[in-house]
């Protein structure tokens, strides 16, 4: 199969004004996935599915990830003079990255065997704008797993034809996967002393 | 299709006046035999005939991926047996196949074969477990079933040797598995396997001419190869439909291309054929055992210097997969370095076999939707993990 | 010619035989009327777990140290330990701590034998007693130490193979130990 970069290059090439980008995954699995934006994932996907000749047919697997709001400490080496002697110091740079919700597809081709190609997709933040656009048109396997995304992330998918919950019941507020989510304490283990 | 398809059409009576009715709005389980877990579809019927069905579950909801973040890496193993609780050691392989790939692990070959054999073990006992089901659902009030549960419980008493419980395992870990073989364990194996092709052949005269089963499952419930590979449906409900994927064969994990064993395929895509091509798998099992317990070289199972306690991945994501009795059971892992998952995500074949029910089962009678649930084989404690 | 039937005919001459064969053999009639007549029990089964102790008094021969390590290995959680201030001596004669109180809530302990795998002092291993029916939810399912502490005989007859292993390894420890102690000059007095 080809290397993520020459997909990445023929998918800007197929779908105009596609935006996508390379995450590198470090560790030993080396399963490096692609950014999509949302206004062109829809196009990019049924290229994938179709145009591409990578006959990515199977969408396998669909998660959810919940990425709060962090605090990144890079450290960069400043050079500095310091009574009158020029000296390299390390200073710690604190960014604030803002939270996201994310949405990773992997996706197989069963007509030719070869995989994973994973992709992304991530909401502008984990509150009013948690909406991705949904790939159920194009895999129809990815609609069960959205549903549930959707149930336990809050994560909207703009197009999906029958968004409701799954798992939890219906009426139950309050998405459970997300790392800021407080169990109600009537729930809370009872210990004997 | 939609429920318009199959609007109620004003019927004549006696006298030439027509005769309308309502739809029929059925709740089917939770609580209900036939439904193999606490598993509910809302029915909507017109008559006898299915015009709308919508799968709800969520009733065994134990959020197994919630506390997969909060207990170790080999805290959660226990936890993966009790996903499909009937296929415990291919869950446990699933998920150490993927926590190796994270950490890129390597395993020793003796360990290899054992999870060969195990995980054979365990598709021929689930596939067991199935075909006695699905005839149970149709009537047959236990016979077919109690003649699987005969030979299941043989090797439910080889797991029991080898692991120590019948069917939470918890024996495969990071690197091989957690004990060798005990003595005996051998000739046993040997001696059940070699007794299971007289067995299977008992059981295909049982059942697979009898005109009851063959006019309840053919033609019945059937899935298009199109449909089944657009919906995400593996295993052998795929294989059913025409569809020639076996991950076994795709991926070759672990060391399944040393074995010679064919994938068998359906035409029709029915029930019938979901049945066959399971009691087909099984014979094909057979054909990896044998040579594998024939074959199992001697050496560690686990290499000495794994660490249990305090094991920390660095961090990075895998996605790893095998091919359960289900389908394709994956694990998707995210690791940023301690000991705890960042995100720990189970891809579950039944839930996704769940998908195209509803196109299954439109048009048919309600006495079908049990037949056609029965050959999705589904286990609750996967769908709804 | 196919007789209509004939498939669910041979399906009942595979009944029949199956009927007839469980009066002549095994093969075909594998249940045993339990209580009266019990399957042999397997090495290696596990139920529930269960504390060690050497020799007769569960009080001074018990292994556990009250490291804790099970205690933060168990998944479910279902171990409660309290480390007492007073030790008391090993097998080896070296003091070591020991529990206050050592609890297992059966009802969340789902046996998975993690506890046992990651115990450094072999003092805790799996028991096979399975008929342990209670009338009380709560207390009656809260096995505390004295209930916990079986004798070290008793872990050898249910588990022979592991418990000859284990006592093989606990004994070369002491012969060392002992060999390095005649060794070592003796104090003045």
């Amino acid at each position: 199969m080809e290397s993520l970069e020459q997909i990445k290059h023929r998918i800007e090439g197929a779908v105009a004004g596609a935006r996508v980008e390379i995450i590198t995954n470090p560790g030993p699995a080396g399963q490096h996935s692609l950014l999509l934006d949302h206004a062109h994932a829809l196009r990019v996907a049924t290229f994938l599915r179709e145009g591409s000749g990578l006959r990515l047919d199977y969408a396998s697997n669909v998660t959810g990830v919940d990425w709060p709001e962090t605090v990144l400490k890079e450290k960069r080496k400043v050079k500095q003079t310091i009574e009158g002697v020029e000296r390299e110091i390390e200073e710690t740079i604190e960014r604030t990255r803002p939270g996201f919700l994310e949405v990773v597809y992997h996706l197989y081709s069963m007509e030719l065997k070869q995989g994973p190609v994973v992709l992304r997709l991530r909401t502008g933040d984990r509150a009013a704008s948690a909406r991705v656009p949904s790939l159920t048109p194009v895999w129809r396997g990815a609609e069960f797993q959205e549903r549930e995304i959707y149930d336990l992330y809050g994560v909207i998918f703009e197009g999906h034809p029958d968004l409701r919950r799954i798992l939890m019941w219906e009426g139950f507020e309050d998405y459970p996967m997300r790392k800021d989510y407080a169990a109600p304490v009537e729930n809370a283990a009872v210990s004997i002393a | 299709m939609s429920a318009r398809d199959f609007q109620v059409i004003p019927r004549l009576g006696p006298e030439g006046e027509a005769l309308d009715g309502e739809q029929l709005e059925i709740s089917m389980g939770p609580q209900h035999p036939s439904t193999h877990g606490v598993f509910r579809m809302d029915l909507l019927l017109d008559g006898e005939r299915v015009t709308r069905l919508k799968p709800v579950f969520g009733y065994l909801h134990r959020n197994h991926e919630k506390i997969g973040e909060s207990t170790t890496y080999l805290g959660s193993m226990p936890y993966t047996d009790r996903l499909d609780y009937f296929c415990s050691l291919t869950n446990n392989w699933a998920y150490a196949l993927t926590v190796e790939k994270l950490a890129g692990i390597q395993v020793p070959e003796r360990a290899e074969y054992l999870r060969v054999i195990t995980a054979e073990l365990t598709r021929l006992q689930n596939h067991l477990s199935l075909a006695g089901f699905l005839l149970q659902d149709m009537g047959a009030s236990g016979t077919p079933l109690m003649y699987a549960f005969r030979e299941r419980e043989k090797i439910l008493d080889l797991f029991e040797s080898l692991t120590g419980a019948r069917m939470m395992c918890n024996y495969m870990r990071f690197g091989g598995c957690r004990c060798d073989l005990p003595a005996g364990w051998l000739e046993q194996a040997r001696a059940v396997v070699g007794e299971f092709p007289r067995f299977l052949d008992e059981f295909q005269a049982l059942l697979d001419e009898n005109e009851i089963l063959m006019s309840r499952t053919q033609g019945v419930g059937v899935l298009s190869a199109a449909l089944a590979v657009n919906a995400g449906v593996t295993g052998p409900m795929l294989r059913a439909s025409g569809v020639n994927y076996d991950i076994r064969k795709v991926d070759r994990y672990g060391i399944y291309d040393r074995f010679e064993f064919r994938v068998p395929l359906g035409d029709h895509g029915d029930v019938y054929d979901r049945y066959l091509v399971r009691v087909l798998e099984m014979r094909e099992s057979l054909k990896i055992l044998e040579p594998a317990l024939r074959d199992l070289p001697a050496g560690p199972v686990l290499d000495p210097k794994t660490k249990l306690r305090g094991f920390r991945p660095k961090p990075g994501e895998a996605y790893g997969r095998i091919e359960s009795p289900k389908g394709e059971l994956g694990f998707f892992l995210i690791s940023d370095g301690s000991p705890n998952p960042y995100r720990y995500r189970v891809r579950p074949p039944s839930f996704i076999n769940l998908t195209i029910l509803e196109d299954l089962c439109l048009g048919r009678q309600v006495a079908d939707v049990v037949v056609i649930l029965g050959s999705v084989d589904i286990v609750l404690g996967e769908v709804d993990r | 010619m196919m007789i209509p039937g004939q498939g669910i005919l041979k399906g009942l001459a595979e009944t029949a035989r199956n009927f007839a064969g469980s009066y002549v053999g095994r093969r075909r009639l594998v249940t045993v009327p339990y209580p009266e007549e019990r399957l042999a029990p397997k090495e290696a089964a596990r139920n529930f777990p269960f504390l060690v102790y050497d020799g007769d008094d569960w009080e001074k021969g018990l292994r556990c140290v009250a490291c804790q390590i099970c205690e933060k290995e168990c998944p479910p959680k279902c171990i409660t330990i309290i480390k007492d201030t007073v030790r008391k001596p090993d097998h080896l004669g070296k003091l070591q701590f020991q529990p206050k109180r050592f609890d297992i809530d059966i009802s969340v302990c789902m046996s998975c034998q993690i506890c046992v795998e990651v115990c450094p002092f072999d003092a805790i291993k799996m028991d096979t007693e399975f008929e342990l029916s209670a009338t009380d939810r709560f207390e009656q399912l809260l096995f505390r130490k004295p209930q916990l502490a079986k004798p070290n005989h008793y872990f050898q007859r249910i588990h022979p193979v592991e418990s000859a292993e284990v006592d093989a390894r606990l004994g070369a420890e002491k012969a060392k130990a002992e060999a390095k102690a005649e060794v070592l000059p003796k104090a003045k007095p």
